[in-house]
C-alpha cells in the first residue's frame, strides 16, 4: 500500500523503504528546537541522563521567545540556564533578544527548517513547517532531551486525514479563516495522534503565510502534524534562505486516509473562535455584538510581515475605538525592521496600537497584555482555553489579522467588510 | 503494580493552561507546580488531593502546549494514575516520559464518580470501582512502557539500563 507524505518523510528519516500507520520508528533528526520555557527543563534531563555534548552544534536552536525580554527574575533565569548552555554547547543556533523571534516565525525565515527535514520541537506549535513540506512535530522537554543527546526521536507512524483544497480565497479571507473553519468542522480532537494533509489545486493560491498559519494551528485540532505539498511557491520562499538543500517527497496515489475532506476556499468567511475552545467558531456574519477591550495581532500563528500589512491596511487612516487597546507584534526582528521600513509602524502608532518588540507573552498570558477578569480580547494567537490570556473569567476570540484590526477600529467583533467600505 | 485511591473528576478537554497555567511556567521546580496544579480549573484541587488518588478526565486530556511541566504538576500533586476517554498525543508521551502513570478507557471515565475508591492493575488493565463495584478493563501498556513509568520517566530508565 502506499504512503502519506508524512510516511515517507519518517520512513526516509528511518532508514527504511517503507512504513505503515501504527508502526513505532526510530528517526535521524534534522533539528531540534526548544525556547526559554521547555529548554530548562531539558537541560536538566540532558545533564541526568549523563549526556555530555549534544549531537550536532548547528542542529540544536534555542529560541528565547516565551517570556524574553525577560519579564521577571525567575524568566530572567532561565533564559540565563538557556544562555549557558548554549555558550558551553557552542550551539552555532542561539536566539537571544536581538536576534530572537517567535521561534516558528524565525526557524522558516532563517531557512533553518526546509522541506523535506524532521524537526521536533519542544514547543507544541512546532507542527508549523509542515507548511514548507517538512514533518514537523512538538514534543516534551524530555524528548527534546534526548535529541539533543541522540539526534533521534522514536515516532509511531500516524495515519492521516486528507484535505483536499479547491477554488481560492475571497478577499479578507486568510489561512487563519480556513484553518478555524476546519477546527470548527472536525473538532478540536478531530485529527489526534494523526497528520492533516493538505493537497488539491487550492493549494497553489495558498501564500507560504496562509500554509503556515494553517499548519501551525493543527494541533488545535490534535493532529500530530500538519503537511503542505512542496511547489513552486515553497520553493521560491527556501530560494537563497535554506540552509541545505531542500528534499521533496511526494504521497503516493494509492495512499490510505483514515477521512477525506474537501475545502472549497471560495466559500469560506472571515471566521471567529469564540471562547473557550479553538472549535466554537462562527461566521463574521453570525457574531452579534460583542464589545472588546484588547486586540492582539501577532503570535507564530499570525505575526509575519504580510499579516501585519493586512491588518496595517484596515488600519491606515484611521483610529483605534475609545477603550480598546491594541498590541502589535511583529515576529521577527527583520519583519519588524520591515515593518518600519514600509512604514507600517507609522500606521499602527497613529491609529492608536503599540508595537511591540518579538515575543509570545500575551498568547499565554505571560506579560505584554494579560487579561483583566472579565475583559475580551480579539486575538490572532491560536488559543482560547479559559485563562489562557489572563483572568479564568476574562474571554478570548481568535481571529485572523484582518478581522482583529476591524475589530479594534469598531470596538467590537467585526469583520473587514465593514470598515471597508 | 496496583495503583488504588480516591476519584478525583474533571471534564472534556482538560488544557495544559489549566493544568498548570502559563504564569507559572517561570518555575520548572516540580514542588512549585504542584502547588498551582488545577487552579483554573479547581482552586480547591491542591487542598483536597491525597497522595495516590486518582485523576479521571474526559476526551482529549492534557490538549494544548508541550509544556512538560503539566504532567509533572499532576505528579507531584500526589495522583497516582490518570484515567481519561482520550489524552492528547503530547501530553501522553510526556506522561510516559516523566513516570506519570496514564490510562486510556472510556467507559471507567465516564461511571466512575467523584470521590469513588478507585484501583487499577496496571499489569492487566483492569478498572475497578471499589464503591459502585464495577470492573472496566483497558488496554495495558507493553512491559517496556510499564518500566519507563515504573522507574520514574525515560531518563531515569536510561539510567537503570532498562532502555538505551
Amino acid at each position: 500500500m502506499g504512503m502519506t507524505m508524512s510516511q515517507k518523510i519518517l520512513a526516509y528519516h528511518a532508514g527504511l523503504d517503507s512504513v505503515e500507520a501504527g508502526q513505532l520508528v526510530l528517526c535521524r533528526l534534522d533539528r531540534v528546537l526548544g525556547n526559554d520555557i521547555t529548554s530548562p527543563v531539558a537541560i536538566r534531563e540532558f545533564k541526568k541522563m549523563g549526556a555530555e555534548k549534544v549531537f550536532d552544534r548547528d542542529k540544536v536552536t534555542l529560541v528565547m521567545d516565551h517570556f524574553a525580554p525577560n519579564k521577571d527574575i525567575k524568566a530572567a533565569i532561565q533564559c540565563q540556564t538557556c544562555r549557558n548552555f548554549s555558550a558551553e554547547q557552542e550551539l552555532s543556533g542561539f536566539f537571544d533578544v536581538g536576534t530572537m523571534g517567535i521561534e516558528h516565525a524565525l526557524l522558516p525565515e532563517q531557512g533553518l527548517a526546509v522541506s523535506g527535514d524532521l524537526i521536533i520541537g519542544a514547543d507544541s506549535h512546532t507542527c508549523t513547517y509542515g507548511a514548507l513540506g517538512a514533518f514537523s512535530t512538538g514534543v516534551g522537554s524530555t524528548d527534546m532531551a534526548f535529541g539533543m543527546a541522540s539526534g533521534k526521536a522514536w515516532f509511531k507512524v500516524p495515519s492521516a486525514i486528507k484535505f483536499e483544497l479547491t477554488g481560492s480565497l475571497p478577499k479578507y479571507v486568510s489561512g487563519k479563516d480556513v484553518i478555524l473553519s476546519i477546527i470548527g468542522k472536525i473538532g478540536v480532537d478531530g485529527a489526534l495522534y494523526r497528520s492533516m494533509e493538505f493537497c488539491g489545486e487550492g493549494v497553489r493560491s495558498l501564500s507560504i503565510e496562509d500554509r503556515l498559519t494553517i499548519c501551525n494551528m493543527a494541533i488545535e485540532a490534535g493532529a500530530k502534524n500538519g503537511i503542505f505539498p512542496v511547489d513552486e511557491v515553497t520553493l521560491a520562499f527556501e530560494e537563497g534562505r535554506a540552509k541545505h538543500e531542500p528534499m521533496i517527497f511526494e504521497a503516493d496515489a494509492d495512499a490510505s486516509y483514515d477521512e477525506v475532506y474537501t475545502v472549497d476556499l471560495s466559500s469560506l468567511r472571515p471566521t471567529v473562535a469564540f471562547p473557550h475552545l479553538p472549535e466554537n467558531t462562527r461566521s463574521i456574519d453570525d457574531v452579534g455584538e460583542i464589545k472588546i477591550d484588547q486586540v492582539v495581532i501577532g503570535s507564530c500563528t499570525n505575526g509575519l510581515y504580510k499579516d501585519l500589512e493586512e491588518a496595517a491596511k484596515i488600519l491606515k487612516g484611521r483610529k483605534i475605538a475609545k477603550g480598546v487597546r491594541a498590541i502589535v507584534i511583529p515576529a521577527t526582528p527583520s519583519i519588524y525592521l520591515k515593518c518600519v521600513e514600509q512604514g507600517l509602524v507609522k500606521t499602527f502608532i497613529e491609529s492608536g496600537c503599540i508595537v511591540s518588540t518579538p515575543t509570545c507573552g500575551p498568547c499565554l498570558g505571560g506579560y505584554m497584555g494579560v487579561l483583566a477578569a472579565g475583559e475580551r480580547c480579539v486575538s490572532t494567537t491560536n488559543r482560547n482555553f479559559v485563562g489562557r490570556m489572563g483572568d479564568t473569567k476574562s474571554e478570548v476570540y481568535l481571529a485572523s489579522p484582518a478581522v482583529a484590526a476591524a475589530s479594534a477600529v469598531m470596538g467590537r467583533i467585526a469583520g473587514p467588510e465593514e470598515v471597508m467600505l | 503494580m496496583i495503583k488504588e485511591g480516591n476519584a478525583i473528576k474533571f471534564g472534556d478537554n482538560i488544557d495544559t493552561d489549566v493544568i498548570i497555567p502559563a504564569r507559572y511556567l517561570n518555575t520548572s521546580d516540580p514542588k512549585e507546580l504542584a502547588s498551582h496544579c488545577m487552579e483554573d480549573i479547581d482552586r480547591s484541587f491542591t487542598g483536597r488531593v491525597n497522595e495516590g488518588d486518582i485523576m479521571i478526565g474526559g476526551e482529549n486530556f492534557g490538549c494544548g502546549s508541550s509544556r512538560e511541566h503539566a504532567p509533572i504538576a499532576i505528579k507531584e500533586s500526589g495522583i497516582s494514575i490518570v484515567i481519561a476517554k482520550s489524552f492528547a498525543r503530547i501530553f501522553y508521551r510526556n506522561s510516559i516520559n516523566i513516570g506519570l502513570a496514564i490510562v486510556e478507557c472510556p467507559l471507567a471515565a465516564e461511571e466512575i464518580c467523584e470521590g469513588d475508591r478507585v484501583s487499577v492493575d496496571m499489569d492487566s488493565g483492569v478498572i475497578t470501582d471499589l464503591t459502585s463495584g464495577k470492573s472496566y478493563s483497558a488496554e495495558p501498556f507493553p512491559p517496556f512502557i510499564q518500566e519507563i513509568i515504573t522507574a520514574g520517566g525515560l531518563v531515569e530508565a536510561m539510567k537503570k539500563g532498562i532502555i538505551r
